[in-house]
């Protein structure tokens, strides 16, 4: 049993919640560390638990069991809230408030306020500061929610499906700032999303959830380099599986399609391609649906540690 | 300064992408020697990629000899790539660039004009050729 890294990012322990309403438990004994320094992709499929993981990290829900530290503080702490930032996809903003309002707001509220990042991202977008902010579109609303993040200076920001309802242009704009930002002071970013071409370049760290548990907290690039795709005769199958661990497969007549994760040399007839990370992940949300192999169990290295 | 422009697309990592960038405008003279290549935030600014990318790909280049990475001034290219040939002025240069147009205007798309380079290499049976910097990492991969 490891302790709380103090360093991490973020550090899970046996991590559970419930739901009173919907019943079910929408996390599950998640055990976890996204070490500091990274941009993590946080993906999973509607309902994996997602958004409760990123709520119970911004200190909006708290922890059924277990234990779940932020930047090595509990979520929610006075200290914790200075220094994460948290953005919902339901980007909470007063609709009456104008921009300049919002942003007013934001250097009233916290002790470190950045007014020039905070104004920049607003002018980039375009966005008028006398404009009330109910009347924005969306894509403009979530640039307002992003300045106000960024404007708190944090060192961890918590995002949401951020780009969910941007254009495209302005998704590749969102997300350039944010990286430039990441670069710039060394802020750690947690970022859930279903697009995952987005995240192939994006994200040096991965944390898969499915059905509330955690499948995968791993680099990125060391995902990609231990799995690999492959193409070869339905008959070596069993061999396969018997030498590496076959995160999902297809047979379709006499030939294979598998992604594995090698577990040492590759023996027999494969043509062996090496995955982007986007495959891994695919594979990895399509992994234990019907007739899939249920790799799961061997997976959680993580939860075990 | 030199722009790189990331393809997603292409299954070759990123930061491979940037080392082919810097090795191609170095062939072609683009970039020269003492040449600062952008910082890091620069470069995530245009292309939207994780900041640690770059870094690798710099670090990878400095391991070759390529750059330099100058603490609190940047990344500076201390080697060329150039070879007699293959300037901006060259006829070499020139003749290509005509072909392509020409290529161009009949209708031939980007991969129809790579293909027909390549095809044109392989005939020519370019045994001496060191292989491209993407195949050099590929082959890393797999071993």
């Amino acid at each position: 049993m490891t302790g709380p890294d103090a360093s991490a990012a973020l550090c899970a322990t046996g991590l559970g919640f419930q739901y009173r309403r919907r019943g079910g438990r929408a996390l599950r004994d998640c055990g976890f560390t996204v070490p500091s320094g990274r941009i993590t992709a946080l993906v999973g499929r509607n309902g994996a638990g997602k958004s409760t993981l990123l709520h119970l990290a911004g200190g909006l829900l708290r922890p059924g069991s277990g234990e779940l530290r932020v930047l090595g503080t509990v979520p929610g702490t006075p200290e914790a809230r200075a220094r994460v930032a948290l953005l919902t996809q339901d980007k909470p903003l007063y609709p009456r408030f104008t921009v300049a309002d919002t942003l007013l707001m934001g250097e009233k509220l916290n002790s470190s306020w950045d007014r020039t990042t905070a104004e920049r991202i607003v002018r980039e977008g375009g966005i008028p500061l006398h404009v009330r902010v109910g009347e924005l579109s969306p894509g403009r609303r979530t640039r307002v929610a992003l300045a106000l993040a960024l404007g708190k200076r944090p060192e961890l920001l918590l995002l949401d499906e951020p780009l969910a309802d941007l254009d495209p242009v302005a998704r590749s704009e969102i997300m350039a700032e944010l990286m430039a930002e990441a670069a710039e002071r060394a802020m750690n970013i947690v970022l859930s999303s279903h697009v995952l071409p987005e995240l192939e370049e994006t994200c040096d760290w991965v944390l898969v959830l499915r059905d509330g548990r955690v499948e995968l907290s791993e680099d990125a690039e060391v995902l990609r380099e231990s799995h690999a795709l492959l193409t070869g005769p339905a008959d070596q199958a069993d061999t396969l599986a018997g030498q590496h661990t076959v995160v999902r497969s297809r047979t379709s007549g006499r030939q294979l399609t598998a992604l594995i994760r090698q577990r040492g040399p590759l023996r027999g007839d494969w043509h062996v391609e090496r995955p982007g990370l986007e495959d891994v992940l695919i594979g990895y949300l399509q992994a234990g649906e019907p007739g899939q192999p249920a790799t799961t169990r061997v997976e959680r290295t993580e939860a075990a540690a | 300064m030199i722009d790189y422009r990331i393809d997603r697309g292409s299954g070759v990592p990123a930061y491979v992408q940037i080392v082919e960038q810097t090795e191609r405008a170095l062939r072609m003279g683009t970039l020269r020697v003492g040449d600062k290549l952008p910082t890091a935030r620069e470069v995530v600014a245009a292309t939207a990629i994780n900041p640690n990318t770059v870094l690798r790909a710099y670090r990878d280049m400095e391991q070759t000899g390529l750059v330099e990475l100058r603490r609190g001034l940047g990344t500076f290219v201390t080697r060329s790539l150039a070879r007699p040939g293959s300037e901006d002025d060259s006829p070499l240069r020139r003749e290509i660039t005509d072909w392509v147009a020409r290529a161009r205007a009949a209708g031939l798309e980007r991969a129809d004009v790579l293909a027909l380079v390549t095809a044109a290499l392989d005939a020519h049976g370019d045994e001496h050729d060191s292989g491209t910097p993407g195949d050099r990492d590929r082959k890393k991969e797999d071993a």
